[in-house]
């Protein structure tokens, strides 16, 4: 794949807030002392008036966001996942979630993908935390073309919304003519019979090269990309549970209250199928070379090739 | 309104107060009541807000920071005519839009939800950031308590209002002296808040918060100060005016039965009483 071109969502984020403030004046860029790793350095570049440095506080720059938000001004508040959906929780439970204040969060290193950092920055928990906040919108875009797609999404939505970014530089999926991102509505990017695996962020890439070598051998896998996680696309589950029979999640976050247990909950109430939840099982991270830990963890495509080979069995 | 009907109009204020935590059967009544002067003074004379138009674009902001003292607040919001004062009754009640702490999208008036402590603060100075970066002329307040700015979110947004040199902003301190476990000095002393303030780059004023001369002419040096946010220190008593409410912590949450209720009111009613005198 090394002629795929990669790019981190971290730099589509920062890209796409700088193109779209160019037309819309109303937006309002946040951050806690990390514009140059969260990317949102080149929406303060070219509109130095609209970016606010909160310094390293994070807790803080959640509160002013919201009350940028009540004044009819759209912030997108940045940091890292752990800061911003951890550190800072209870702020965006109360102060942003519960007046259902219209701030967009932008997470960037979620998952283990951190990489060398390790464990304290590796976020797993973020979308879990973020999905039991009532209103709050939840995308982990997989690739530029998304990421992009998904900031326009997330300003042009009014209320809470939290974006999922990844520092790691992954393929581009989505470049072809016919893709369209629409707000919690799944994408099937390639059709299965026999499984069906729903991934969403950098698993959905690594999902279909898993797809490839599971043809090879016989095995029919669908793709879904389930890039919102809260509104959850229930209607793709039901049908891919109804189709194949068999589930497959695969996230860059816990087992636990993630992407997996999501879909679960949809498949137990109303489409009874199989699950297997493939995702970082209960346990912290730690420091290495991002693509290494995504394949310790089993998240790279062999893994995802062999998990779904056993599950089939 | 001259300092008379001020004081007249605090005092209704305060019964009002009392009379929905009765109702209630429960909230806070020691730290609605010691900030109820300033309460009056805001919403009576400081800000530029209209009870018929309570989302208008110019207006003044207030944000509660310390928010379980909303009794105090809805009850200058009803008096003030934001919603009925015989409303102030259904606190704290199941389908009632006045919750137990303010709540922005239900009540008029409120600003910002507001409650957990230390959150309220940041979101004045995210207000106060928005007017400046749209050349807007309204000014934002925002009330906290003593034991409040032991939440170190307190500090984390003053530190950005001074550094952003917010001049629209002014956080005021109710300095009761009582938090829930007792006196603040004996819990976690947060003094001295002046000298606090004073090393986060604002401008500090001390005052007696239940004097309206002193909260008028804060304000009014407030307003003058430029360059930099105001903090304004304001002593208070803890349950003002309520005899057996002054100065107890105990009164900090509690709701008074249909007996104390009765003190209490004959307590607010001699106070006004004597204003009538004057």
């Amino acid at each position: 794949m090394s002629d795929v071109k990669k790019i981190a969502t971290r730099e589509s984020y920062g890209n796409a807030l700088a193109e779209l403030g160019k037309e819309h004046e109303d937006i309002v860029v946040l951050d806690a002392d990390l514009a140059a790793a969260t990317k949102t350095g080149v929406f303060k570049k070219a509109f130095p008036d609209r970016h606010i440095d909160c310094g390293i506080a994070e807790s803080n720059m959640m509160g002013v966001a919201a009350g940028i938000a009540t004044t009819g001004k759209v912030p997108f508040a940045s940091s890292f996942a752990m800061f911003a959906a951890g550190r800072a929780f209870e702020q965006v439970r109360n102060s942003i979630g519960y007046p259902k204040l219209n701030v967009k969060i932008g997470a960037t290193h979620a998952g283990i993908s951190v990489g060398e950092d390790g464990a304290t920055h590796q976020c797993n928990e973020d979308i879990a935390l973020m999905r039991t906040i009532p209103g709050m919108v939840v995308i982990n875009p997989s690739d530029d073309v998304e990421a992009k797609a998904a900031v326009n999404a997330a300003y042009e939505h009014v209320g809470p919304v939290y974006l999922r970014f990844g520092r790691l530089a992954v393929p581009v999926i989505n470049d072809n003519p016919d893709y369209k991102f629409e707000l919690g509505k799944a994408i099937t990017l390639r059709e299965g019979t026999d499984v069906a695996i729903i991934a969403s962020g950098l698993t959905v890439s690594e999902s279909l090269e898993a797809a490839e070598k599971l043809q090879a051998d016989g095995i029919s896998a669908e793709v879904i990309n389930m890039h919102t996680i809260k509104p959850l696309d229930e209607d793709a589950v039901v049908k891919a549970a109804e189709k194949t029979g068999k589930i497959v999640t695969v996230e860059e976050h816990s087992v636990i209250g993630g992407l997996g247990s999501a879909v679960c909950d949809v498949v137990a109430q109303k489409a009874p199928a199989k699950v297997m939840k493939i995702g970082i099982n209960d346990v912290f991270g730690e420091s290495g070379p991002a693509v290494q830990l995504i394949k310790k963890y089993g998240l790279d495509s062999e893994s995802i090739y062999e998990k779904v080979k056993e599950f089939l069995k | 309104m001259d300092k008379l009907e001020l004081m007249k109009t605090a005092n209704e204020v305060r019964k009002s107060i009392v009379t929905a935590v009765h109702s209630a059967k429960s909230g806070h009544p020691g730290g609605s009541l010691s900030a109820a002067d300033i309460y009056t003074y805001l919403f009576f004379e400081e800000m530029n807000i209209d009870p018929a138009e309570p989302k208008k674009a110019d207006r003044d902001r207030f944000v509660l920071s310390k928010g379980h003292t909303a009794p105090g607040y809805y009850s200058v919001l009803a008096h003030r005519g934001f919603f009925p004062v015989e409303d102030l009754t259904s606190l704290r009640k199941v389908g009632s839009y006045l919750q137990g702490h303010p709540d922005m999208k239900h009540i008029p008036g409120v600003d910002m939800s507001s409650g957990s402590l230390g959150q309220g603060i940041s979101a004045a100075v995210g207000m106060a950031i928005s007017a400046k970066l749209s050349n807007d002329d309204y000014r934002v307040y925002t009330l906290l308590g003593d034991g409040e700015i032991q939440e170190g979110q307190v500090w984390e947004a003053s530190m950005l209002a001074a550094h952003r040199k917010l001049d629209n902003l002014v956080v005021i301190v109710d300095n009761n002296n009582l938090q829930i476990d007792g006196p603040v000095d004996e819990v976690n002393s947060p003094y001295p808040i002046d000298k606090k303030f004073e090393a986060f780059n604002f401008h500090v004023i001390n005052i007696n918060g239940n004097d309206f001369d002193e909260i008028a002419a804060a304000f009014k040096e407030a307003r003058e100060t430029k360059g930099q946010p105001t903090a304004i220190i304001a002593k208070t008593i803890k349950g003002k005016d309520v005899s057996f409410m002054e100065n107890q912590a105990a009164w900090h949450g509690n709701a008074p039965n249909d007996e104390q209720y009765g003190v209490a009111m004959a307590d607010l009613e001699k106070v006004g009483e004597a204003l009538c005198q004057m």
